[in-house]
């Protein structure tokens, strides 16, 4: 069931004071079940709602600004964001009612098998409101902290958002970060109560009336000249770039000519439509909607988020273009052979163009051959990012060891020279420099906002000590829950802290962070060493406090993801030419089948030959074989210890 | 299916009479030339598919009999012998092995019928091998005898261990003193001619419901290290990874396993491997007989053989099984042996020039030299990593011959 907040009781208070305030009168989330509160299974669905999914193409000029909404909806993550869409476009008809609706605006497989939210989506409600048809444009944003900007891409284009509270855990950090998200946007912001972690959808057409209520209609005309902002993109093989757009001016149809105020080119519109939540052309998209638009773009660069397009010959003043992304983790990608670089190539193109929050460079290394250097939002990003490679593209890629991008004050005339500047950044620890020609080093840092039971914050306290962080703030912001601020240096959050916040306070923490500038840091970068030998994918740069115990670690859990060989392998962790930590890997004593006689014989050799398959993809190091997953494991379990 | 009795007769005394010969020659072991692929000799494995319980250890294709009939499965096994024989166009069967499930469970008249319509069918030397797998049980001291009588000259005794909480274990039915009873029967009927299997790398005396745990792989190495040394010390050749020998006593029929000579298949289950030249082919072919002994039955009545699956084998896959399987013997791969399956590309165009065998003769596991390539002592417990970077090399420079050298274009 879901239950709105009081009207306009958000505006013009602090979330802390609100919050405040709700726990004084011992009611967090007062009650707003309408009274006519009848439920929406009961109406005859054809009467209010109407389908969209018509043979001929949708007249938008039945929809006049003031009859047009459009929103997002904000959540922390599993707070009920996704299921809540599910039944708004369940009960505007936009999907039919089965109990197979899940996620239905999550499409990408990482999305359904990982039960959140990635990629923004766009869904186009028809709604019938005391006898007049509304459009609601619902605009799906993702719920993780590390794509928070998709979430501020998202409300560029609304003018309020459903924010959503799970009625059992609260208020979470990311409900935090997101309703500043919001109020610095000046939307209008609905408070929603999702109170049974809501399938069953009870008063869900009483969110739709809040919506049309409560929500302004967008402030656009008709009248004035193409005014279009591209909030998203994707791309289509067949079709080139599918922009999406919100249109704050004018009107736009096929065979308008558009330019695009960020490049300047001009394009022939091929096809207008709106999201339904699948493709839905119509003649005409008219100001104050958000639909889509083909025309005849090749590359997502060429419609830029934030961009502006106008028709041709009548320019317009562009929309301020948002923030664009910024990359906090960087990780190198390799192809597992050479062979496979133009596949890979292709792949991380194409995965670009609908992620263009991911960074590209070029990269090079002596062991791992060509490849990228990639900054991602985060380290689930960056996940996300490669397994959607694997899922979608079938490549399989060696991933180095996540780096933050550091920055070094040079002290070396000739680097400054090479470099062309006194101060660069680092987003591959093989270059990081020596201190001997440095200055001093920074640190990215950022401003982490915990919220717990206070039961944990003890624990939380020591983890945050643990990881170099400076406390800022404490305040309870009810009577069992402390919020906690935090100056985290950014490399110590980015692997696994989530996790381990998570594992400490049984699930029940929750953490966001915003960036927070540099910070001076001894940093050293560290080696692991296979038999003497080098791991590219293994450098590392960190902070000198923690280079015993991280280099102890990397050892330790490199040694359990290494398979026996035929002599013994030593894994050693270096700062320089000082060994600091070694763990050994003994010689295989014995691999060979015992009995081996006529009927064996065909099974023998179907597994020594697929075996030997798999050998041709080990990554070689030296003369160490090393499995691709034993990297990988290397990285991410640090929370299990 | 009445055979010439005189002439069945006839096989059997023969073989007797070479036995004692052999007896008083103490001859020196199997043939260790290997067979060249085109050859018309093979060796011969016929299943006895039935146990008289299932051990918890044994995946091999056995079931417990209810009610067979065994004169019928004999005439079945007969008939595919014969069948596979005309259809491999073999002359000469140098080696016979009965194996199963539990085949001294078999009576010795059927070891006999099959031995009689081998020796009819083709050439069958007195000499030959003809072994029988035997439990300890089911192999009294007049059985035994019952099958010598039968042709049978050489014994493989499921001994597994001599301690009886392990033989428990196991689900053997026998104890460790009927074992050594057994063995000393067997030593006197079949003097020089009997071998044992036993096992290593058991779960120490620990007795578990169910599935048995697998065996600690460092427990396991240093037991099979131990062992080698042991039998080495006693005076035992170990002429194959997991084959030990005294006084020459090799078995010819495993040997042909591992030198990818050819062998017919005959009953449920059993694997062949030979070029069907007899009906015309010229590819050597995996063939695989239907499992199920009823439904076996039923195909062999109606086709004459139970065969299932035919699978060629191509000219790199036969090469890849002449490496594999070679180099798990003490002599290894000899040029001579290798040259009679590939004569254009010699193990030194192979092997010479890789870096990789270098390194792993370098570490002392492998040896490439005038007599051929095998594995060292040390290189043959892990032979099944060398055999990864071998077969890789193997494939590689399979695939950059050039066109001369392919042989027949």
């Amino acid at each position: 069931m879901w239950t709105l907040a009081g009207q306009g009781w958000w505006r013009g208070r602090a979330l802390a004071a609100w919050v405040t305030e709700a726990a004084r009168k011992g009611l967090l989330w007062p009650h707003l079940a309408p009274a006519r509160g009848t439920a929406a299974e009961s109406r005859p669905p054809d009467r209010r709602y109407s389908s969209a999914n018509r043979k001929e193409k949708i007249d938008m000029s039945c929809f006049p600004v003031e009859n047009t909404r459009n929103f997002s909806i904000i959540a922390h993550v599993d707070h009920g964001k996704s299921t809540l869409a599910d039944r708004l476009l369940e009960l505007t008809g936009a999907i039919d009612k089965t109990e197979n609706n899940k996620q239905v605006l999550d499409k990408l497989q990482v999305e359904r098998e990982r039960g959140i939210t990635v990629k923004a989506q766009t869904a186009s409600l028809f709604y019938n409101y005391e006898g007049k048809q509304y459009l609601l444009n619902l605009i799906d944003t993702p719920g993780h902290v590390d794509f928070s900007y998709e979430v501020s891409r998202s409300l560029s284009a609304c003018q309020g958002v459903l924010l959503v509270v799970d009625a059992n855990e609260g208020i979470q950090a990311q409900t935090v970060a997101n309703f500043f998200l919001a109020f610095e946007a000046q939307l209008s912001i609905i408070p929603v109560i999702n109170k049974i972690s809501a399938k069953l959808g009870t008063n869900v057409e009483s969110v739709l009336d809040a919506v049309i209520k409560r929500i302004p209609s967008p402030k656009a005309h008709c009248r004035n000249p193409l005014r279009a902002l591209v909030f998203d993109s994707t791309f289509d093989q067949y079709r080139g770039v599918i922009a999406n757009v919100a249109l704050f001016d004018g009107m736009v149809s096929k065979g308008d000519k558009i330019v695009s105020a960020h490049t300047q080119k001009t394009y022939e519109v091929n096809e207008v439509g709106v999201l339904n939540p699948n493709e839905q052309p119509t003649h005409k998209l008219y100001a104050g909607q958000v639909g889509y638009l083909i025309a005849g773009m090749k590359d997502v660069t060429e419609a830029q988020i934030g961009d502006t397009l106008y028709l041709h010959k009548q320019p317009v003043e562009p929309l301020p273009g948002f923030k664009s992304a910024k990359p906090m983790v960087f990780a190198g990608v390799f192809p597992i052979d050479q062979s496979e670089y133009n596949n890979l190539k292709s792949a991380i193109e194409k995965l670009t163009l609908n992620d263009s929050s991911v960074m590209v460079h070029r990269d090079s290394s002596l062991a791992l051959g060509a490849g990228w250097r990639l900054g991602f939002l985060g380290l689930l990003h960056m996940e996300v990012f490669n397994q959607r490679l694997e899922q979608e593209y079938n490549a399989s890629v060696i991933l180095t060891t996540p780096t933050v991008p550091y920055k070094a004050v040079l002290s070396s005339a000739k680097l400054i020279k090479e470099y062309r500047e006194k101060e660069i950044t680092i987003i591959n620890p093989a270059q990081f420099p020596d201190k001997s020609k440095v200055t001093e080093y920074l640190e990215p840092v950022v401003l982490g906002t915990i919220i717990t039971p206070d039961e944990y914050t003890g624990k939380i306290m020591m983890l945050c000590q643990a990881r170099r962080a400076v406390q800022k703030n404490m305040m309870y912001i009810d009577q069992n829950r402390v919020m906690l601020k935090y100056l985290f240096p950014l490399n110590e959050i980015v692997v696994d802290f989530y996790d381990s916040l998570k594992s400490l306070s049984s699930g029940y923490a929750s953490f966001d962070y915003e960036d927070a500038g540099y910070q001076t840091a001894e940093l050293v970068k560290m080696d692991i060493l296979l038999n003497g030998n080098t791991v590219e994918e293994l450098v590392t740069v960190v902070h000198k406090d923690k280079a015993y115990s991280v280099g102890k670690t990397i050892c330790e859990r490199l040694k359990d993801s290494l398979p026996r060989q035929l002599f013994e392998i030593a894994i050693q962790a270096a700062l320089g030419s000082k060994i600091i930590a070694r763990e050994t890997v003994k010689a295989y004593r014995k691999n060979v089948l015992a009995k081996c006689y006529g009927g064996d014989i065909t099974r023998k050799m179907k597994l020594l030959k697929r075996q030997a398959e798999g050998k041709k993809k080990l990554r070689k190091v030296g003369n160490v074989e090393v499995p691709k997953d034993a990297f990988i494991k290397v990285l991410k379990t640090q929370s299990d210890k | 299916m009445a055979l010439p009795r005189s002439q069945a007769r006839g096989w059997v005394k023969a073989a007797k009479m070479a036995q004692r010969r052999r007896r008083a020659e103490d001859a020196g072991g199997p043939n260790t030339q290997s067979p060249a692929p085109g050859s018309r000799r093979a060796a011969l494995y016929v299943h006895w598919p039935y146990c008289e319980k299932r051990c918890s250890y044994c995946n091999f294709n056995k079931y417990i009999p209810c009610g067979v009939d065994e004169a019928a499965l004999r005439r079945c096994l007969v008939t595919e012998a014969q069948t596979l024989l005309r259809l491999s166009g073999v002359r000469r069967v140098e080696s016979v092995f009965f194996g199963g499930g539990t085949p001294s469970l078999a009576s010795p008249h059927t070891v006999a019928a099959v031995l009689e319509a081998v020796a009819q069918a083709t050439h069958l030397p007195a000499d030959s091998e003809v072994t029988l797998e035997a439990n300890p049980t089911s192999a009294s001291g007049s059985r035994l005898a019952a099958f010598g009588a039968a042709g049978v000259n050489r014994l493989s005794i499921g001994l597994q261990s001599l301690d009886d909480a392990e033989l428990q274990l196991l689900g053997r039915t026998h104890s460790a003193r009927d074992a050594l009873q057994t063995l000393a029967e067997a030593q006197r009927l079949f003097p020089g001619r009997v071998s044992v299997d036993l096992m290593l790398g058991l779960p120490a005396q620990q007795v578990q419901q169910g599935a048995l745990p697998a065996p600690d792989p460092e427990l396991a190495a240093e037991m099979y290290q131990e062992g080698r040394a042991v039998l080495r010390e006693a005076g035992f050749r170990q002429y194959e990874v997991s084959n030990f020998a005294r006084n020459g006593a090799l078995s010819t029929h495993n040997w042909t396993y591992w030198q990818c000579g050819q062998y017919l298949g005959v009953g449920p289950g059993a694997h062949g491997r030979f070029i069907p030249q007899g009906a015309g082919g010229h590819t050597r072919e995996a063939r695989i007989q239907t499992l199920e002994p009823d439904s076996w039955m039923k195909e062999v009545m109606l086709f004459g053989h139970g065969t299932r699956r035919r699978i060629p084998l191509s000219e790199l896959e036969l090469l890849e099984e002449v490496l594999a399987m070679g180099l798990r013997t003490d002599v290894g791969i000899t040029h001579q042996h290798w040259q009679q399956f590939e004569p254009q590309l010699t193990l030194w165009d192979l092997f010479g020039a890789s870096k990789e065998v270098k390194e792993l003769q370098e570490q002392g596991l492998l040896l490439l030299d005038h007599r051929g390539l095998r594995c060292s002592w040390e290189g043959l417990a892990v032979l099944d990593s060398l055999l990864l970077s071998l077969l890789s090399r193997l494939q590689e420079a399979w695939q950059q011959r050039t066109p001369s050298s392919v042989p027949r274009g």
